[in-house]
């Protein structure tokens, strides 16, 4: 007779154990590193929630204390290795293996700590990536989640930044996992339930509240004449060409300074309302003045953003909002948008080769993916049409008899020359010999050239959809690659013959002026200006308080 | 510190009939470009006084650049360069023969 309820066995095993330390489901916050080791198995997989946003950091301290000699060889499955606690587990032999998505600040420790031996790299994921194996093969065993607020009987707000959690509970709770959650406040009523509390095993009231980053405010002094120019190029050149209503931008000032000139230049190309309409983006602070000015109809967000909480609140029919007012984030669900319901993604980035693949690993740092290869991406499971979708398709297949089939505009924004005059544009992307020196199967690409449609640079736009050979790919990549080595050694007889057939366009095509891309056409200029636009409600956390 | 001189001959002498002028600011990433009408017709001279050293072929692509495009006969052109991009360059550059563009 086959036994059909050992996890279910398992789990109650555990519960059990970690009964121990707490009354009901609510244990104190120092008998947190004694739960930990009750209740987890060493080989288990955990997942401690953290992303590119929010942290379940008193948690993640509390496991990294934990005696190895009980607790070890743990595989670590989540979205982001972003705290130092995520790597002391690694160092101290708690944990061995890993799968992960996003590590941003913590991308030259992991890389030592790969080539040191210390970590076993499953793989680096996008986001719904690695959420989607979490219902596959990367069940996790234990789940160590944040939350604002929870009752006694596990009912958890997490607020404005839901984020990962929801995805996170379903995959472990569903399958005999235990979850435990960390709050800033426990209290008699939640002001919603975000998870219901018959999925939460455990709560913690923890010392100090999770941590959260302000990955997406840019201050608009910082954005400079160039990006201006840019800016000015992808709205005129691509939004309005193609009639762009669905889109996700990414985090760079590039992007910011488009935000930045909807209302300005954008007004004066008549595109309000035509353009820009739906996204699916976190609550950047330099939209607002977009959105004061009726430019946007809907946001839905990943996550949340430091700050912005009560702008949000006060404009639920921008954003999507809960019960009690404030804002509510998924992740996985605004991933799954960015794929399927965008026509447009346009992000910066590092470095690019001459095929378009793009790439933000810079030696030594493996900074993971997050979520832009997805968003970046031709999703060809889409079957809806729209609009720009068709257009971008009608571009990349024309001569070419057969089905009609859309394409996602995916739009890379760069400077020829980044920082210290290090030029974006190589022959060959540093991740290969990253690659190869760190023995990873699969060269770390950000956004493989075949998804890039266009790129953007201070020198012109670069429709790679018009091109049909690969040596007219290299010369349109060549010719908007400015005073950089690889724009240098263009043909440019041949750029010309691109130019003329509206593969390249220079400013001057588009009818754009450079002398015209100055910070006067920014619709904010500096982070007080965002605070005013917003009528006081957008409150920047301190490092962004420079008046 | 490098300093480079670099001489073309433009199409054309700039419009204009402004006697000098100056744009931009010595600063980290900027730089300062003075244009002074004191030359023939189509003789452009370009001293380059940067702080960043090795880029002279680069700063020569972008002076070929300019020439060809803006035709700044008669100017002779002095940089202070903070360690600019060349983007950055060439828009203080075409900023810079818009200025000259001017009357007296």
């Amino acid at each position: 007779m086959p036994e059909w309820r050992t996890q279910q066995a398992e789990k109650e095993s555990r519960l059990n154990a970690g009964r121990r330390f707490s009354e009901g489901k609510v244990f104190a916050a120092n008998d947190t590193t004694a739960l930990l080791e009750a209740v987890i198995r060493s080989g288990d997989r955990v997942c401690l929630e953290g992303d590119n946003q929010k942290q379940a950091d008193h948690l993640a301290n509390a496991l990294a204390a934990a005696d190895r000699s009980r607790l070890h060889d743990l595989h670590i499955v989540q979205s982001g290795l972003v705290l130092s606690a995520h790597l002391d587990l690694f160092s101290k032999g708690i944990a061995s293996k890993l799968d992960f998505s996003y590590s941003g600040p913590q991308g030259a420790a992991i890389a030592r700590a790969l080539y040191a031996g210390k970590i076993e790299l499953g793989a680096i994921h996008t986001y719904i990536e690695l959420f989607a194996r979490y219902f596959v093969d990367l069940t996790p065993h234990v789940a160590l989640i944040a939350a604002v607020s929870a009752d006694r009987e596990g009912n958890l707000y997490t607020g404005p930044n839901t984020e990962d959690t929801p995805t996170i509970v379903e995959a472990t709770h569903f399958k005999s996992g235990i979850v435990i959650a960390q709050v800033n406040r426990l209290v008699d009523r939640v002001p919603r339930v975000d998870i219901p509390g018959d999925r939460v095993d455990f709560v913690v009231e923890a010392p100090r509240p999770f941590y959260v980053e302000p990955l997406f405010t840019r201050d608009p002094a910082e954005i400079t004449d160039t990006q201006i120019l840019m800016a000015m190029l992808a709205i005129k050149g691509i939004y309005a060409e193609y009639g762009i209503r669905r889109l996700n931008h990414g985090i760079g000032y590039g992007t910011a300074a488009i935000e930045l000139l909807l209302p300005t230049f954008g007004e004066s190309l008549g595109l309000k309302g035509q353009v820009a309409t739906h996204w699916a983006l976190n609550p950047h602070p330099t939209l607002i003045p977009a959105i004061e000015s009726g430019w946007v109809k809907q946001i839905h967000c990943f996550g949340s953003e430091v700050g912005m909480d009560e702008y949000i609140r006060a404009r639920p029919d921008v954003y999507f909002t809960g019960s009690d007012g404030s804002l509510r984030s998924n992740r996985a669900f605004c991933q799954t948008a960015g794929l399927y319901a965008c026509d447009l993604f346009i992000g910066s980035t590092l470095q690019i080769d001459l095929a378009g693949n793009s790439s933000t690993v810079t030696p030594e740092r493996i900074p993971g993916f997050g979520g832009a290869p997805n968003m970046g991406s031709d999703a060809h499971g889409r079957r809806h049409v729209s609009g720009a979708w068709l257009k971008a398709g009608r571009q990349a297949s024309e001569g070419q008899p057969g089905m009609a089939r859309g394409r996602k505009l995916v739009v890379q924004l760069l400077e020829t020359f980044g920082d210290k005059m290090v030029p974006a544009f190589v022959e060959e992307l540093a991740g290969i010999e990253f690659a190869r020196r760190m023995k990873l199967e699969l060269v770390p690409v950000m956004i493989y050239g075949d998804d890039v449609t266009h790129i953007v640079t201070e020198e012109g736009i670069a429709n790679l959809l018009l091109c049909r050979t690969a040596e007219e790919r290299e010369q349109a990549i060549r010719g908007v690659a400015g005073f950089t080595a690889v724009g240098r050694a263009r043909d440019r007889k041949m750029v010309e013959a691109l130019r003329s057939r509206g593969v390249i366009r220079r400013p001057e095509d588009l009818d754009v002026n450079p002398l015209d891309a100055n910070r006067h056409l920014l619709a904010a200029r500096s982070i007080k200006d965002l605070v005013k636009w917003s009528g006081g409600l957008y409150r920047p956390p301190g490092k962004f308080r420079n008046w | 510190m490098e300093t480079l001189e670099i001489c073309r001959t433009a199409a054309r002498r700039a419009p204009g009939a402004k006697r000098h002028a100056i744009t931009g600011v010595v600063a980290s990433g900027n730089l300062e470009v003075l244009l002074e009408r004191v030359l023939g017709d189509t003789r452009c001279e370009v001293t380059v006084k940067t702080s960043v050293e090795g880029f002279g072929d680069v700063w020569r692509a972008v002076i070929d650049d300019f020439v060809e495009r803006h035709s700044p006969g008669g100017l002779r052109i002095s940089i202070n360069d903070g360690g600019a991009r060349p983007d950055t360059v060439s828009l203080r550059l075409a900023q810079g023969v818009r200025l000259m563009e001017a009357g007296e």
